[in-house]
């Protein structure tokens, strides 16, 4: 147990400012206002998805209230209207990864979708039989599957770099694994399960040391961390949009715009093309060429508010707020007897993951929404990870910076109140 | 608003910490793996079958206590039942716990200890639990090789 694990070091504790009022943030969050099964909600979920803002919730329901129209094609008001607010929430995007061009930017329906259309258009361009694909053993499954698709297709092989058992990377073995056949490193930038943060910045480096691109998958990183695609240098960056106080159905792959004009196709169909004959096609540009069909336009412009509410209230501060929450949680949870952490980086974001003696998850799970508590129960879509730690599943508590201590607090009576039952 | 108390039962609680006939049977002669993907649940039952008589059944696996339990439970309430009877009462299981027979099933003296799975019914989200055990069975007895899933 680890009992005097720190999360962070106290200096980062020290950059809390005076200005967050955690009660205010809470205020522009209508479903945090609520009982369930007559206690009032303690949501401790947000890795799965987070809760929406106002701002964002205004923002869905203006463009339908005002603005509906497709985009990219008509000559009326209000399809330029839609245009230009789709197009304003990809230059917010662009801006929130500092990419070099908004034409890196491109929409799709969320991290899963991200990684796919990486797999299937680089990666069937770049891959042969005989080549590699490296990944970490904490990956979720969306960063494992589209892979082994690709490899089963092309007769090329999947390599897992492992991890101690705190849930940190084993720097050198996946130095190791970096060969003259690996084609791509895929890897996650903030565990899901874990909530480890990987050394990316370090890992990037040797990667490109020996010319091997690299995607992130900052699905859990971009809400809780201030993303920089050019410091970092990653090839290709993603996350998702309802991880991100967003609407659910969208999501941003970020790809230097070399590799992407490189790559082709995704996906076939209207909008992805400047002209079509029935002899030949000619492709549109960049990122119009990843983005056939109608997008979800409404949930594209719901993202770019749910950015601008994030840097109203200031990512340092929501990377101060959560720290301090997480180092109370971690102190909190871990004083527990006969649960065990499972994940004690020593870099971690927002998540809690754990076992208890004798008791399963699921039963945790359900005791706890009876108090009103929503947490995650199961395998985290991360069953290889679930093994390596030889656990058939945890309980994870995630935390967002409109969570309070006093959740925390209701947390750990949950908890005890779990062993007086089943214990 | 649900009871765990209800959900939880002593008898339960007993079944899931002690489970009952949790080995694997030697010389079984039908055999199926269950799995839930929702939670992770595995259960593996045995069984010896003659003349449509269940002569012995064990499991083994991993879940929650209420999974758990149910296969205990199940081991323990089949022993010496016929293929017809264990059909049955697979059925009345499945009404008490989806919420079915007008709440009356809780009171049916034929499903014996089985009745403590009542509360399962406020927690639709727990069936799958209660009856993987159950789902598995009648994989085995009707010879499917693969495993079963809740899903």
């Amino acid at each position: 147990m680890a009992t005097t694990h720190h999360p962070v070091s106290k200096d980062e504790h020290q950059k809390r400012p005076a200005g967050f009022d955690v009660e205010r943030v809470r205020k522009d969050f209508p479903v945090l206002d609520q009982q369930v099964h007559g206690r009032p909600l303690v949501y401790l979920d947000n890795a799965a998805t987070s809760q929406k803002p106002l701002a964002v919730i205004e923002a869905e329901e203006h463009f339908y209230r005002h603005d509906c129209s497709n985009i990219h094609r008509g000559v009326h008001e209000l399809s330029e209207r839609a245009t230009r607010s789709y197009e304003d929430a990809r230059v917010t995007a662009q801006r929130f990864l500092n990419a070099r061009h908004s034409k890196e930017i491109v929409f799709v329906r969320g991290t899963t979708e991200a990684i796919n259309l990486v797999a299937s258009s680089f990666g069937r361009k770049n891959v042969s039989a005989g080549d590699e694909i490296l990944i970490t053993a904490m990956e979720h499954h969306s960063n494992i599957v589209p892979w082994q698709m690709l490899c089963e297709e092309k007769g090329a092989t999947l390599r897992v770099a492992p991890i101690n058992d705190r849930g940190e990377l084993l720097f050198d073995e996946f130095v190791k694994l970096l060969g003259r056949k690996t084609r791509l490193l895929s890897v996650v930038h903030v565990s899901n399960v874990l909530g480890t943060i990987n050394p990316v910045r370090e890992m990037i480096e040797a990667a490109h040391r020996r010319n091997i691109p690299v995607l992130l998958d900052g699905a859990q990183a971009a809400p809780h961390l201030a993303v920089d695609v050019q410091e970092l240098d990653c090839d290709f960056y993603t996350f998702s949009g309802h991880k991100l106080y967003g609407p659910t159905g969208v999501g941003v792959l970020y790809g230097k715009a070399d590799l992407l004009e490189a790559m082709p196709p995704y996906q076939g169909g209207g909008d992805m093309i400047s002209s079509v004959t029935f002899e030949k096609t000619t492709y549109n540009s960049l990122p119009y060429k990843f983005e056939a069909g109608t997008p979800n336009i409404a949930a594209g412009i719901a993202l770019g508010a749910a950015i601008d509410y994030l840097k109203r209230i200031g990512l340092e501060n929501v990377a101060a707020y959560e720290n301090e929450l997480l180092a109370y949680a971690t102190e909190a949870v871990s004083r527990i007897p006969g649960l065990k952490m499972i994940g004690t980086a020593e870099r971690k974001a927002g998540v809690i993951s754990f076992v208890m003696e004798g008791i399963h998850p699921h039963d945790v799970g359900t005791i706890l929404d009876q108090e009103g508590i929503a947490v995650r129960t199961g395998h985290h879509c991360a069953q290889p990870l679930m093994e390596r730690f030889e656990i058939p599943a945890t309980t994870r508590a995630s935390f967002a910076f409109y969570n309070t201590n006093g959740e925390i607090d209701a947390l750990v009576a949950g908890i005890h109140k779990v062993k007086e039952l089943l214990g | 608003m649900p009871d765990l108390r209800g959900l939880y039962q002593e008898v339960i609680l007993d079944h899931s910490k002690k489970p009952r006939n949790y080995r694997v049977l030697e010389g079984a002669d039908h055999r199926a793996e269950g799995y839930n993907p929702l939670c992770g649940d595995r259960v593996a039952i045995y069984l010896k079958v003659e003349n449509g008589k269940i002569n012995d059944l064990s499991f083994q696996g991993s879940g929650c206590a209420i999974s758990t339990s149910s296969a205990s439970l199940l081991t323990e309430t089949l022993k010496g039942k016929t293929l017809d009877e264990a059909d049955a009462l697979f059925e009345k299981f499945h009404a008490l716990v989806t919420g079915g027979g007008d709440g009356k099933l809780a009171d049916d003296d034929s499903l014996g200890k089985l009745a403590v799975f009542s509360g399962v019914a406020e927690f639709p989200i727990r069936v799958k639990c209660a009856t993987l055990a159950w789902h598995t069975l009648r994989s085995a007895l009707s010879g499917e090789k693969e495993t079963v899933t809740t899903e």
